[in-house]
């Protein structure tokens, strides 16, 4: 590990104004792929802004139609919390099998998809319950937020203080473990909001995506045979040591079909 | 048999102190005033070294060092040691390069230590390490075993025209080609052995300190028993006196094999500390870990056995190719012919046989001895084999084993490459096993199965080990004037549990108090001269043996002072239960102890004290073997796999401790099924590993496995006085063929022929796609 400076932010503005005035500045939030980096000399920030002193940046409510998971919220919080398994079960499930008790505990929202890895779990939850996740300058759609391998819309400065996710009928996310990691191969999220289907893949792409093919197959009947045969190209996906891009791909359709089949009974 | 003597499962006594973090691995271990190592390693596979800048990093704040090959080729140092020395049928002698501590001209695999810092803080020591400028022409790499033999394939060591290091062969190939032809059925398999990280729980560390006025050397590091390396740093690198080296390892966070071995980086610390008179430590990350211990496995074998109509199978060839990395380590081309060859074809009487091994360096870290060191690859060929003959002929799997097994009546048997086993109820111990398992059972729990999508596979693999490695070993055992015992050993208990069963084995012989009995291992200034340390599952027959031999010389020594003190022969006296008795007089042993410490009480001309030591010699090791069976499931959908149920019967001979035994089985098992299913180490070809972390390498977890069913067929050893068998190893060798074994029938029924380890989802997946479109073709 190189040198740093640690500043531990009193408040998001504090936060945010101890990121305009510092050189190479990075956000320390659970730490959980941060603090590994850092161990291994990869990266080498100059300062290092640690949010977990923010008391207004953990919680969870339910608003409306809304659960709100804010920011430096951990993962098995999210996990055990009575509001979370009442209004939206997928959520805390998929957030009570993150990692292992050590990450769930450490890990938080905010820090996951702020860091928008491929194989995290979270950034499925967002696209596919259609959440909002807010910033200290403004709101961004889920659909808009990831954008890439480790890349999202957030702009210099900007501090993710908590995600909305929309309620909906019912969900349910499935995935493939990596033997090795933990980290999802193939994660999806499957939602039904009235009419509407949101199906959303995490693991198997550079970045969360949505199957448009399944959602309009889902549309007109929710059922499992819809997805049965819906085929996602493998040539988008990613193949490595582990798992070629054309199984990936196949996991895709199983998983998506076999969270239909849970949800439909 | 008190309540702890031999076969009782007492529980460990070095657990509370190891459980409660009082262990001191070298880590713990802090020298006043000591300063920091840290390496520069290789980033490529291949590569001449064209210049090493090393002002930058000696300018840095608080380096005290930079050490590079050059330096210690200046210094005298010597080489690393290699003494296997065979010879090709042609009479060519095999290649062997010489191996530098840290090389000059050229770096041949990545991870490769180039350079040496030492500075006064860790963090100090890195930085300067990262402004070491080496200047490389990189060079075509080979990593691949199975294209390390090719025509164009890199050569690793132009100097011999080629990757091979020696064609080592056992039989008659022509012969054997010929009976094979005229056989009924042959079989052949195909196999890749992966190569795999073997993973202790400690890192490789190392810590030395240098005494100026008296000109001593104390080295300490994790090992399996220190008078090897403390001979090794002494005659051939550190050309300094034994007795000048002490090697000290306190307590040593598993060993598997590859810590009884000599590191470059232990050398380094050495030297270092002697030339800079100053104690110097270095602690190696987990990512060191990965790319510069030794790696195990690493084989491609391919096999082929010609059997009659009855499944008697007389014939067997098998050539492999074995990945000896960049360099020779200590015992990694040994392990084909004297870790596996020495007990192959296992368990069965095959009187024809040819061998063929080719050794090969690839630019890739050596591989050396991992649990089991040969016959894990061995048993896997064989059992592979007798699978497949089951299937071409139409026979159960368990009875082409029961046609071909080695029986007690054929023994004292003496296999192919000189070995005689002694014992072994081969049949018997599979029955117990299939009977545990419900093997008969087993078509009504696949049809269950069935009933939900899933395909379910039962396997057997029956397997022998050879344990007891170089059978030689000293034991020193002194008793304290108020009756407590000391040993002094020179096996090293690194988490097999010595504590206790050297205690146990004290209190039946001796009827000393297992509590009052402490074992001092681990460090050379104390263990015996003639010890070689703790591998080859050999420390219950040769530590054991040597507990009861010094407890006999005690008694022999106990019982003359007793005589004189009872004022009778020493041939009257008998021993038993902790008293020395001769007729209604009796005096106990804690007695005489106290006694032999005060020369008025003493015969005359004996020397005071009861402290006995004795050398162990062997001519011969001994041949733990057994059955396993797996159980599991497969989702063809996924190919994700569950093992359902999983037995274990050890004839490991005489159980000293079940409990610790018990322990062994488990470890072994699983070790097994890191192997069979998750483990694998991925080299690109350029030889950059890719697998380098506990992200990309996949360890077995508990979640694998249901609980183990262990069982035992105790049937004693008949060459040496314990009847033990050893017991480390058998759980590697059993589980990966009885994985493969399950898989191959649950899959079976959709034409699945081969299949290779590790069993990942995908693999499977992939082999039933492939047998899907084959069978719909």
């Amino acid at each position: 590990m190189h040198n740093f400076n640690y500043h531990r932010a009193a408040d998001v503005a504090d936060a945010a104004a101890k990121l305009a005035a510092t050189d190479d500045p990075k956000l320390l939030a659970g730490g959980m792929t941060l603090l590994p980096t850092l161990k291994n000399r990869l990266a080498a920030p100059s300062d290092l802004i640690d949010l977990a002193a923010i008391a207004g940046l953990k919680g969870i409510s339910v608003e409306g139609k809304e659960v709100v998971v804010r920011a430096m919220t951990p993962h098995a919080v999210v996990a055990t919390s009575a509001d979370v398994q009442k209004a939206l079960p997928a959520l805390a499930q998929l957030a009570g099998n993150i990692g292992d008790p050590a990450v769930r505990h450490r890990g938080t929202i905010g820090g996951s998809v702020a860091n928008s890895d491929p194989a995290a779990d979270y950034p499925a939850a967002c696209v596919g319950l259609d959440a909002t996740i807010v910033t200290n300058q403004r709101k961004i759609a889920a659909d808009d937020f990831f954008q890439g391998l480790f890349e999202t819309a957030l702009g210099h400065g900007e501090i993710i203080t908590e995600v909305r996710f929309q309620i909906p009928d019912r969900a349910q996310y499935m995935k493939f473990r990596h033997p090795a990691s933990g980290y999802a191969v193939v994660g999806v999220m499957v939602a039904q909001y009235g009419s509407k289907a949101r199906v959303a893949v995490t693991g198997a792409g550079p970045c969360v995506f949505r199957v448009a093919e399944m959602e309009a197959a889902l549309e007109k009947s929710f059922t499992p045979a819809s997805v049965a045969n819906i085929k996602v190209s493998a040539e988008q996906l990613m193949g490595d040591i582990h798992c070629s891009a054309e199984y990936r791909a196949h996991l895709i359709t199983v998983y998506a079909r076999r969270a239909v089949e849970a949800m439909v009974g | 048999m008190g309540e702890f003597g031999i076969g009782q499962p007492v529980r460990r006594k070095e657990d509370v102190r190891l459980l409660t973090g009082g262990g001191q691995f070298t880590d713990d271990i802090d020298l006043e005033a000591q300063v920091y190592a840290a390496f520069v390693r290789s980033p490529h596979a291949n590569a001449k070294i064209l210049a090493i800048d090393t002002l930058a990093a000696r300018s840095m704040e608080g380096v005290i060092a930079v050490y590079t090959g050059q330096d210690l080729v200046d210094a005298g140092m010597g080489v690393m040691v290699n003494e296997a020395n065979y010879v090709n049928r042609s009479g060519k002698p095999m290649n062997k390069p010489s191996r530098r501590i840290m090389p000059v001209e050229q770096t041949r695999f990545v991870g490769e230590c180039l350079a040496m810092v030492v500075a006064d803080t860790p963090e100090q020591a890195r930085d300067a390490a990262e402004a070491v400028e080496i200047d490389y022409d990189v060079l075509p790499a080979i990593a691949s075993t199975a294209r390390g033999l090719d025509k164009d394939a890199p050569h690793v060591w132009p100097e011999f025209g080629e990757n091979l290091v020696v064609h080592w062969e056992y039989g008659d190939k022509d012969d054997v080609e010929a009976k094979l032809a005229a056989c009924h059925t042959r079989v052949k398999v195909d196999l890749v052995n992966n190569r795999l990280i073997v993973s202790p729980m400690e890192p490789r560390c190392a810590a030395a300190e240098y005494d100026t006025a008296s000109g001593a050397l104390t080295v300490y590091t994790p090992s399996q028993g220190g008078r090897r390396l403390q001979m090794m740093l002494a005659r051939g690198l550190l050309k300094m006196a034994p007795e000048k080296v002490r090697v000290i390892s306190r307590d040593t966070g598993g060993g598997f094999g590859i810590r009884s071995k000599m590191y470059p980086e232990t050398v380094m610390v050495a030297f270092a500390a002697r030339t800079l008179a100053r104690p110097v430590k270095w602690r190696g990350d987990r990512s060191e870990t990965f790319v510069s211990d030794y790696h195990g496995r690493d084989q491609i074998n391919v096999a082929e056995m010609g059997l009659d109509a009855h499944g008697r199978a007389s014939v067997l060839k098998v050539e492999t190719l074995l990945n000896v990395g960049a360099y020779l380590s200590e015992n990694g081309v040994r392990l084909p012919m004297e870790g596996g060859g020495r007990i192959i074809p296992c368990m069965y009487d095959i009187p024809d046989f040819y061998f063929s091994v080719k050794p090969m360096f690839t630019n890739t870290i050596c591989t050396d001895t991992y649990r089991g060191a040969g016959r894990p690859e061995a048993n896997y060929i064989m059992e592979r084999l007798m699978d497949a003959g089951a299937q071409a002929l139409g026979l159960s799997r368990e009875e082409i084993r029961r046609r071909n097994f080695i029986t007690e009546a054929q023994m004292p048997y003496k296999t192919h490459l000189g070995f005689v086993l002694d014992s072994g109820d081969f049949d018997g111990t599979m029955q117990m096993a299939l009977d545990a398992a419900d093997w008969t059972g087993f078509e009504t729990r696949r049809a269950e199965s069935a009933t939900r999508g899933n395909l379910r596979g039962i396997g057997l693999a029956t397997f022998i080990e050879g344990a007891g490695s170089r059978p030689i070993e000293g034991m020193r055992m002194r008793f304290e004037a108020n009756g407590e015992v000391t040993l002094f050993a020179g096996t090293y208990s690194h988490g097999q549990g010595h504590d206790t069963v050297y205690a146990q084995l004290v209190n039946e012989f001796l009827g000393v108090d297992f509590d009052k009995v402490t074992l001092i291992d681990g460090d050379t200034a104390t263990s015996p001269e003639t010890s070689n340390g703790t591998f080859g599952s050999r420390s219950s027959m040769v530590g054991g043996i040597g507990v009861k031999r010094a407890a006999e010389a005690i008694v022999a020594k106990g019982r003359k002072i007793a005589a004189h003190l009872l004022q009778t022969d020493a041939e009257r006296v008998v021993f038993e239960g902790g008293v020395f008795r001769a007729q209604s007089s009796s005096i106990t042993l804690a007695e005489v102890a106290a006694a032999s410490h005060d020369a008025k009480k003493m015969p005359e001309g004996m020397a005071l004290g009861l402290d006995e030591s004795v050398v162990y010699e062997n001519d011969v090791e001994n041949f733990p073997n057994g059955a396993h069976i797996c159980e599991l499931e497969i989702d063809p959908e996924t190919g994700i796999l569950e093992i359902l149920n999983y037995v274990a019967v050890d004839d490991c001979g005489v159980v000293l401790n079940p409990f610790i035994v018990h322990g062994q089985v488990y470890g072994g098992v699983m070790q097994g099924v890191g192997q069979a299913l998750t483990e694998n180490v991925v080299y690109d070809a350029d030889g950059q590993l890719l697998s380098a972390s506990y992200m990309d390498y996949g360890m077995p977890r508990a979640a694998h496995m249901p609980m183990i069913e262990a069982l035992f067929n105790v049937v004693p050893a008949k060459t040496n006085e314990l009847g033990v068998k050893g017991a480390g190893e058998a759980g590697a060798c059993g589980a990966p063929p009885a994985i493969l074994s399950a898989v191959g029938d649950a899959l079976s029924r959709l034409g699945v022929s081969h299949i290779d380890m590790p069993l990942t989802p995908e693999k499977v997946w992939r082999a039933i796609q492939e047998a899907r479109v084959v069978t719909a073709a």
